[in-house]
């Protein structure tokens, strides 16, 4: 589990409202601050504005009003260009892995490293980081496939290699077990876990199902025995990581994993209670 | 009626943005020279067998239809300097982009629809990859340096079209003379306008795929929206810009 000493801030929501051509904002006032080393879980239903927090929290979208900084930049305003070397330190999986239809596995999953602005390296390093990654989500036998040849729960994984290849500060992961059955699901948590505690990576996953939140919330991975385990409920009190709760576009609970079972909010509530049932 | 306007008005503004930062990027790192020369070989390479087709077409019908008008006045002599003024000055340029638009205004406005759809593009940018740097540049390069090659091949070889209508067909003239004709009659002037153009189509042919393609909303049939707009809006611009271009050298 990470801890939440006091590391650096990696991300800040301030008032952040966004609204699309004037309608009703897709997130409301929301504000949170996110350091080094923790892990936010946004639970919300479909709707609730888990995608647009993503996305504006790496400048795909512009809040409306209020601001983001994300690695201590105000990246409310800050010009697409400068955005673009920000963004090369973020890993994003996207909802159904967001893959490049055209391209191979391999080649996905190297985009990152051949294509973004400062990376220089060489064909063997890329071969070597790429098949690394791939083996990490147990699919380096896939190299030469298309993304139209790999099942969801596959793609999703190729999405996560492609997400942490470069070692990112941060990674975020849009629902990435929406639509896959539970076993499949699990495997993609247990990848999650893994990614983010062997190298103490700065996680974001936004989600409908409470069982992913409380897999990140209360587990973490076990690199001797290869499996995930319960974590101390010390270091859950610690609050390394947190739920943000988000129901129509507002922040409605933000809290660790003994907060949320003990919240009486009847909209978190409905949450909770469906895996306790 | 200020309404009607609006939404022409803000398209083009939306264009010419593009355009500069198209532009602005060009000498900017990072370089994708991998993606150059793939879009080279797709435009260019792919694009010759039916550019050379229709040159050869375009340069033999002239010949063909310009013999009557010729004998009237007894002037058959001067098929030549006909067929290469005309091809070199409008024709080749012309009908060069024209294909060109079709097949690959066409293409890369529907390449980069489905990219925009399936929301690849936000995916590009979320990888920290500008999208004007890895879709646009190579595209407006690659037609940049292939058009006006394109376009001297379409213009040769509708010059041997016209040569076998002329001589081996309808011995309007001798070989000899065909040729050094269509050679003299070539001015600079002639030249200059001849690839001035294709190089103004290119950007234009380009960028405005592009800019319906990253443009597109609503799935797969603002796809094909795309696609149809890209290609209209290409081929209208190539001939209001043959049209001023033209006028700029033209001085009686």
């Amino acid at each position: 589990m990470s801890s939440a000493d006091g590391g650096q801030e990696v991300l800040r929501f301030e008032e952040v409202t966004v609204r699309f051509e004037d309608e009703v904002a897709a997130l409301n006032r929301v504000s949170f601050r996110l350091l080094e080393g923790e892990s936010r879980i946004l639970l919300g239903a479909a709707g609730s504005g888990k995608t647009v927090l993503l996305k504006t929290s790496i400048g795909l979208i512009r809040p409306s009003e209020g601001r983001v900084y994300l690695f201590g930049t105000d990246i409310t305003e800050l010009p697409e260009d400068d955005l673009i070397d920000l963004r090369a330190r973020v890993g994003v999986l996207f909802q159904e892995g967001g893959l490049f239809d055209s391209l191979t596995v391999e080649e996905n999953v190297a985009y990152p490293l051949l294509n973004q602005r400062h990376a220089r390296f060489a064909p063997e390093e890329v071969r070597r980081r790429v098949i690394e990654a791939l083996r990490f989500v147990e699919l380096e036998h896939t190299l030469d496939k298309l993304p139209s040849e790999l099942s969801g729960g596959m793609k999703r994984r190729v999405g996560i290699a492609r997400a942490n290849v470069t070692e990112p500060a941060l990674v975020l992961y849009d629902s990435p077990t929406a639509g896959l059955d539970p076993i499949t699901a699990t495997t993609i948590m247990t990848l999650i876990l893994k990614a983010r505690d062997t190298k103490n990576t700065t996680t974001v996953m936004a989600t409908h199902r409470y069982q992913d939140g409380y897999l990140l919330a209360s587990y973490r991975y076990n690199p001797v025995t290869g499996r995930i385990e319960r974590a101390p409920v010390e270091e859950i009190r610690r609050g390394g990581t947190k739920y943000l709760v988000l129901r129509e576009g507002r922040l409605v609970f933000e809290g660790t994993q003994l907060d949320i079972e003990a919240c009486d909010d009847p909209y978190v509530k409905k949450f909770v209670k469906r895996l306790q049932d | 009626m200020l309404d009607l306007l609006k939404g022409p008005i803000y398209s083009f503004q939306e264009f010419m943005l593009l355009m500069g930062r198209a532009f602005r990027n060009l000498f900017r790192r990072p370089h994708y020279p991998d993606d150059l020369w793939m879009q080279m070989d797709i435009i260019g390479v792919g694009s010759l067998p039916i550019v050379m087709l229709i040159g050869f077409f375009s340069g033999a019908i002239m010949a063909l239809q310009m013999a009557r008008a010729l004998n009237q006045y007894g002037a058959t002599s001067q098929v030549g300097p006909i067929v290469a003024i005309t091809l070199v000055r409008e024709m080749g340029p012309v009908l060069t982009a024209l294909l060109v638009a079709g097949r690959n205004a066409s293409g890369i406005a529907s390449e980069l629809g489905s990219m925009k759809v399936t929301e690849q593009i936000d995916a590009m940018r979320a990888l920290g990859t500008d999208p004007i740097q890895k879709l646009v540049k190579p595209r407006l390069l690659a037609m940049c340096i292939v058009l006006p090659l394109l376009t001297i091949i379409a213009d040769f070889i509708g010059l041997v079209g016209g040569y076998l209508i002329s001589c081996p067909l309808l011995h309007l003239t001798t070989t000899s003379q065909y040729w050094s004709s269509a050679w003299r009659a070539l001015e600079y002037n002639d030249i200059a306008q001849g690839l001035l153009k294709p190089f103004a189509f290119a950007i234009v042919i380009a960028l405005v795929g592009c800019f319906y393609g990253l443009q597109t909303t609503g799935g797969t049939q603002g796809v094909g929206r795309a696609t149809t707009r890209a290609v209209v809006v290409a081929s209208v611009w190539v001939f209001v810009l043959t049209f001023f271009i033209g006028k700029l050298f033209v001085r009686l």
